[in-house]
């Protein structure tokens, strides 16, 4: 039993998402092997060799694997994949995007965003938006999952001592190439990994207002993020979605202001520690999940929230 | 050029589900059905190719039982040219399936495969990056931008740190995310004329696919319910909640 962690990275530095695969992927078996795929990722992999309970850091780095592209990507992984019982990955856009190519080039059923490990074989994920939990044995002797990050505490980045391996495969298949890429800039924590997140709805009204939560979150150290509503209206770029179709958070404090809940938001947010809900219909969704539930005017609710935060 | 657009019929996206009797499964019966969300984008993506006299022939297929003509007549209303039903009772994996599409796409030759990123049962996100896979083409995953330009397409993704443009050689898989297009209700004419348009259907032993489950579904579980919450009066009260009580700020 042996078992292949599929690094998320920037080719720069190691994605923390990376550390919850580690995690599960110790709850099936004790040697695991991380694959870094990328180009001059060099300082990727200096930074896994220090990870807890690594055997191996297998690198393949070269120009046709830097922006990540599936097609050239997936046959790489299919062919390192041989030998272990498990591949396994986060389930981030670039790990779905990946994963299911790797798993049809094996004709292997994958198993998508895992919750958690009943057996090497069994494993329970949320179905329909998270309003179910399925529980699913693999028949297939080698498993190809995804890990939703929020469901498995990260694994130590320290203590570690692995050994590097290169791999030289190349994989270029010459069907698909990297045009552009507008990557969302902020100072403040990344939305899935942040402690603390404040989000907004359609009831912001607007993207300019939208200031009202950064003011808040910069004095919590806490990420923003949005419900599709507001995404939909353009408030707000895509990347701040929560929601089943996109970023699922768990954080120690989620507060949600102007949202009314849909049960596609819910799906992103309801294993947040702490739920706070502001919204000024008292009938809205969302305050079934709060555990502190603020009938209020946001407008009046969150100025006043900023300067009560010391 | 010719255009498949696959799609799946799901317990509709109001509706609460629950477990059956035994936990077994997902209640099915008495249930209102619709098409897939995702799928109803990449229905109105073809279309719209078609309106631009990109498209000239778009071929709605899915997999399931004969029930499932419901949501391909939609379709046809919606403005596909034709449809197939690949008539299966049990469930299939989202390999098999991609194993079915690529059985139709080895027989159809579409230049573009448009279909949802995901179906709101599952929430697997798998079928269009494995039948790329399959294919041996280019997938352009969680689309909300598709242009085509000269035998290529290029395909605007919603990925977690914000947007990125690939240009992929065709054939390619394009499925499709949220804000790619809003899709349009079928008119009462088209309805009509829906009834007229072609629908066949297939089996996957003519197709040549085996669809034996390679997962077993041993439960399926409502998720742990949270404690009820407290309403505060006042943002004062709240910010002492979460400081002496919750203990999440400081």
């Amino acid at each position: 039993m042996s078992i292949l962690v599929i690094a998320e990275h920037n080719n720069d530095q190691l994605n923390s998402a990376t550390l919850s695969s580690l995690s599960a992927a110790s709850q099936m078996g004790t040697t695991i092997d991380l694959l870094i795929v990328g180009y001059n990722c060099q300082a990727v992999a200096e930074q896994a060799v220090n990870i807890a309970n690594i055997r191996k850091v297998r690198v393949a780095d070269n120009s046709a694997y830097q922006h990540f592209l599936a097609e050239n990507i997936a046959p790489l992984i299919a062919e390192v994949a041989e030998g272990y019982s498990h591949i396994i990955a986060t389930a981030t856009t670039t790990a779905k995007n990946i994963m299911p190519r790797v798993a049809a080039l094996m004709d292997v059923q994958a198993i998508s965003d895992i919750s958690a490990v009943v057996s090497e074989d069994t494993f329970k994920r949320p179905i329909y938006a998270g309003n179910l939990v399925a529980t699913v044995q693999i028949t297939d002797p080698i498993k190809v999952l995804t890990v939703r990050g929020t469901a498995f505490d990260a694994a130590a980045t320290e203590g570690g001592s692995a050994m590097i391996e290169v791999v030289s495969q190349v994989y270029e298949l010459g069907v698909s190439s990297f045009v552009s890429e507008q990557l969302a800039q902020s100072d403040r924590p990344e939305l899935t990994a942040a402690n603390i997140v404040i989000s907004g709805g359609r009831g912001m009204a607007s993207g300019d207002n939208f200031d009202l939560l950064y003011r808040i979150a910069d004095k919590l150290g806490a990420a923003v993020g949005a419900s599709r509503a507001a995404v939909d209206a353009d408030f707000v770029a895509n990347d701040m979605q929560v929601g089943q179709t996109g970023k699922i958070v768990a954080p120690d404090l989620y507060i949600a202001v102007g949202i009314s809940g849909a049960i596609q938001h819910l799906a992103g947010m309801k294993d947040s520690k702490v739920i706070v809900a502001i919204n000024k219909d008292q009938e809205a969704p969302i305050f079934s999940v709060a555990d502190y539930g603020l009938v209020a005017d946001l407008f009046t609710a969150l100025p006043e929230l900023e300067s009560k935060l010391s | 050029m010719k255009v498949l657009v696959a799609i799946k019929r799901v317990i509709d996206y109001n509706v609460k589900v629950r477990p059956n009797s035994d936990n077994s499964d997902v209640e099915l019966a008495n249930v209102k059905m619709s098409i897939n969300p995702f799928c109803e984008i990449a229905i109105e993506e073809a279309v719209r190719l078609k309106e631009k006299g990109i498209a000239t022939d778009i071929i709605a297929v899915t997999i399931g039982s004969q029930q499932s003509q419901e949501q391909l007549r939609t379709s046809l209303a919606l403005g596909a040219d034709r449809a197939l039903l690949i008539d299966a009772e049990q469930p299939v994996e989202p390999l098999a399936v991609a194993k079915c599409l690529k059985a139709v796409f080895d027989e159809e030759k579409p230049d573009l495969i448009l279909m949802g990123k995901q179906a709101i049962d599952g929430d697997n996100n798998q079928t269009g990056q494995m039948l790329a896979s399959l294919i041996g083409c280019a997938q352009g995953t969680f689309a909300s931008e598709v242009n085509i330009e000269e035998g290529r397409v290029s395909v605007t993704r919603e990925i977690d740190g914000g947007i990125q443009t690939l240009s992929l050689t065709l054939p390619a898989v394009v499925t499709t995310d949220l804000r790619l297009n809003e899709p349009r209700y079928a008119s009462l004419p088209n309805i009509m004329k829906s009834k007229q348009k072609p629908l066949a259907t297939v089996t996957t032993d003519e197709l040549g696919v085996d669809i034996t489950a390679r997962t077993k579904l041993l439960g399926v579980e409502p998720p742990a319910q949270r404690q009820a919450g407290i309403m505060v009066n006042d943002v004062t009260q709240l910010i002492d909640k979460l400081k002496n009580e919750a203990k999440v700020i400081s």
